[in-house]
């Protein structure tokens, strides 16, 4: 990015030729940001499919955002029973959905945008995974990545326990009592994080607090992060190779294409299309199912009565089986300890990816059939520990096939995945990298 | 035109004395937003012993009352349901009850003052989930078939007998919660204080 300052522009008065752009430019970089980050920012030629999801991502940031600032004017962080002897916070959800113009719709939009939120993100994600888009010398972009991925686990489980319904209410205190576990330091880590010796009204208010205003406004720096880091060294592509190797005579990449406006224009496509898919379940089935919105959260929190059944929200249930898989004490410490070490080490491990992976090609399409049996497994492992994430562990495939230990064995999967990568990914066999992207 | 400069010795150490004096600054800064998160005096005032009267609590029977915003249940057990738990001993992870989770005059069989009335927390050891009461034993409640009666909790599935102890080789590692709680009369009981010793 050449420092696009326009002080020769200036007369010997102070004053400036030219147009309102260069005052600007002069004071702010307006043009060199637009083109270093989009009409002069060259992205390889050959994105395909899987690379719309990080624009959709930020898409469904900003859907977040909006109808989250209009939720907040009418939403009520109040624990207390009203007159009708019913939470405030859930009475002013009622409220939203019943009362408020079109409160519905802005909150099925937040509601819905969660999961959408999800879904974008595991894409992503698995896009990276796909073309090596973690190796080197994108390891910050990764890195920055799976901390975006932390954080929007945090905001969503926090924003989770605002309706304050019955699995808001269980499934924050399962969560929180989760860090009692942790030796010594746990019993009284967990009082501070509710700030009541339990969950209830401090607790919901310190996680509208965060959920408003402080985990956000961290996501915000973290992507900023990523998008500056990806732009410094340039977006990988489905080949996996660099096309900063090749350079025409003006310095572009031969391979790579100006972001605006041929990016931009594919990402409307893929925007529509997202739009199309999140307004029919956000008008016709906004509660997923059960899967986005818990039907037990229709029901106040009730401090007495666990519901029969509690089951994260989908996008959690993969770590939420990894929790559960882990019932032997070690070194003398609880089983639960050992399920929170587990289920927070499958979030980290993914940042140390760049690391463990020694394969001397980066793309899937030229990596050997080791890591494509893999990682198909890797897949099928992740949904199934989903899967039985959403159902009580008394469940069995089939009523014959306990889910248990299948949740232990795909445990284990998930975890040596990662763990003998750095084996596996140099043993196995490789086809030569083409010098240049193919199409 | 060289951008090399000497080290000035004497500065390089003011710099690092005043950053190190300004750091701690900062961090005892710190300390009042990280204690405002700490429950409040008014949170830890809260909590007042609670008076139940079970005098219309039939056997077989139990109530659920709220003490410190978490369920105590009073269960009047039967006869039948306290013969099941010497009968369990085996199968508890802490059947003698020696781990420190009731009051030393609950330290007994049935982990109560009275043998029938059983007072416990209605929160699971491992992670503060409510168990449900699955009293009938055998299969009917969707238990396997030696159930003798007792509680499941319905998140991780760790199951407690009629005294509130913990079947071995489940998530939660301990016992239910006794609470502190003495007799005022025979048919009232004061939950949350026991100074009358009992």
């Amino acid at each position: 990015m050449a420092s696009n300052t326009n002080f020769e522009k200036y007369k010997s008065d102070g004053s400036l030729q030219g147009n309102l752009l260069e005052w600007f430019d002069a004071r702010f970089p307006a043009t060199s940001m637009w083109r270093g980050h989009l009409s002069e920012y060259y992205a390889p030629k050959n994105f395909n499919f899987w690379y719309f999801f990080g624009s959709l991502a930020m898409l469904v940031l900003v859907i977040q955002i909006v109808t989250g600032i209009f939720l907040v004017m009418h939403y009520k962080p109040d624990a207390s029973l009203n007159e009708n002897g019913i939470p405030v916070a859930f009475a002013s959800v009622e409220y939203i959905m019943r009362d408020v113009n079109w409160g519905w719709l802005i909150r099925y939009m937040h509601s819905t945008g969660a999961s959408a939120f999800f879904v974008v993100v595991y894409l992503h994600m698995f896009r990276g995974m796909l073309y090596g888009s973690y190796r080197q010398p994108r390891e910050l972009i990764w890195v920055f990545g799976t901390l975006i991925f932390l954080c929007l686990m945090a905001e969503a489980f926090m924003g989770y326990l605002l309706p304050w319904g019955q699995m808001s209410f269980w499934g924050a205190q399962v969560i929180v009592n989760l860090f009692s576990a942790i030796p010594l330091i746990g019993e009284p880590l967990s009082l501070w994080i509710r700030g009541d010796f339990v969950v209830g009204d401090a607790t919901l208010n310190r996680f509208f607090s965060f959920h408003v205003i402080a985990v956000p406004l961290v996501l915000l720096g973290l992507i900023a992060a990523h998008i500056l880091a990806l732009h410094e060294v340039g977006s990988n592509n489905p080949d996996g190779v660099e096309i900063k190797k090749r350079k025409d005579v003006h310095g572009n990449p031969l391979d790579g294409i100006p972001f605006h406006p041929y990016y931009t224009v594919k990402d409307i496509v893929g925007v529509v299309v997202f739009l199309m898919v999140f307004s029919i379940i956000v008008f016709f089935a906004p509660e997923g199912g059960g899967y986005f919105l818990e039907y037990n959260n229709f029901l106040p929190a009730d401090p007495l009565k666990t519901p029969a059944h509690i089951a994260p929200v989908w996008y959690f249930t993969p770590y939420y089986s990894l929790l559960r898989a882990m019932v032997w004490p070690l070194f003398g410490i609880d089983a639960k300890f050992w399920g929170v070490v587990l289920m927070g080490a499958g979030v980290v491990i993914l940042a140390f990816l760049p690391w463990l992976d020694r394969s001397p090609v980066k793309s899937i399409r030229y990596r050997g059939p080791i890591f494509k049996t893999l990682l198909t497994l890797f897949v099928i492992s992740f949904v199934l520990l989903g899967f039985l994430g959403t159902k009580p562990p008394s469940y069995a495939f089939f009523g014959v096939i306990p889910g248990a230990p299948v949740a232990q064995f795909l445990t284990a999967y998930y975890f040596l995945f990662f763990l003998t990568m750095p084996w596996w990914s140099k043993i196995d066999k490789y086809k030569p990298e083409p010098d240049r992207v193919t199409m | 035109m060289s951008n090399e400069c000497k080290v000035d010795g004497g500065r390089r150490r003011l710099i690092v004395a005043t950053a190190a004096v300004g750091g701690v600054g900062a961090i005892a800064a710190l300390v009042p937003f990280v204690s405002s998160m700490l429950p409040s005096e008014r949170a830890r005032a809260a909590g007042a012993p609670v008076e139940v009267d079970i005098g219309s609590l039939e056997a077989g029977q139990m109530i659920t009352v709220e003490w410190r915003g978490r369920p105590v249940w009073i269960i009047n057990r039967t006869t039948h349901m306290l013969e099941s738990l010497p009968k369990l001993d085996s199968e508890m992870a802490d059947p003698k009850s020696e781990r420190n989770m009731q009051p030393e005059y609950c330290r007994n069989e049935t982990r109560s003052i009275k043998p029938e009335i059983m007072v416990v927390v209605g929160i699971c050891t491992h992670l503060g989930c409510s168990p449900s009461a699955k009293f009938k034993s055998g299969t009917e409640e969707g238990m396997d078939g030696g159930w003798l009666g007792g509680f499941l909790c319905p998140c991780h599935g760790s199951t407690f007998d009629f005294a509130g102890r913990v079947f071995k080789s489940k998530p939660a590692p301990d016992n239910l919660e006794v609470p502190k709680h003495m007799y005022l009369s025979d048919k009232r009981i004061l939950i949350g204080e026991d100074k009358k010793g009992a």
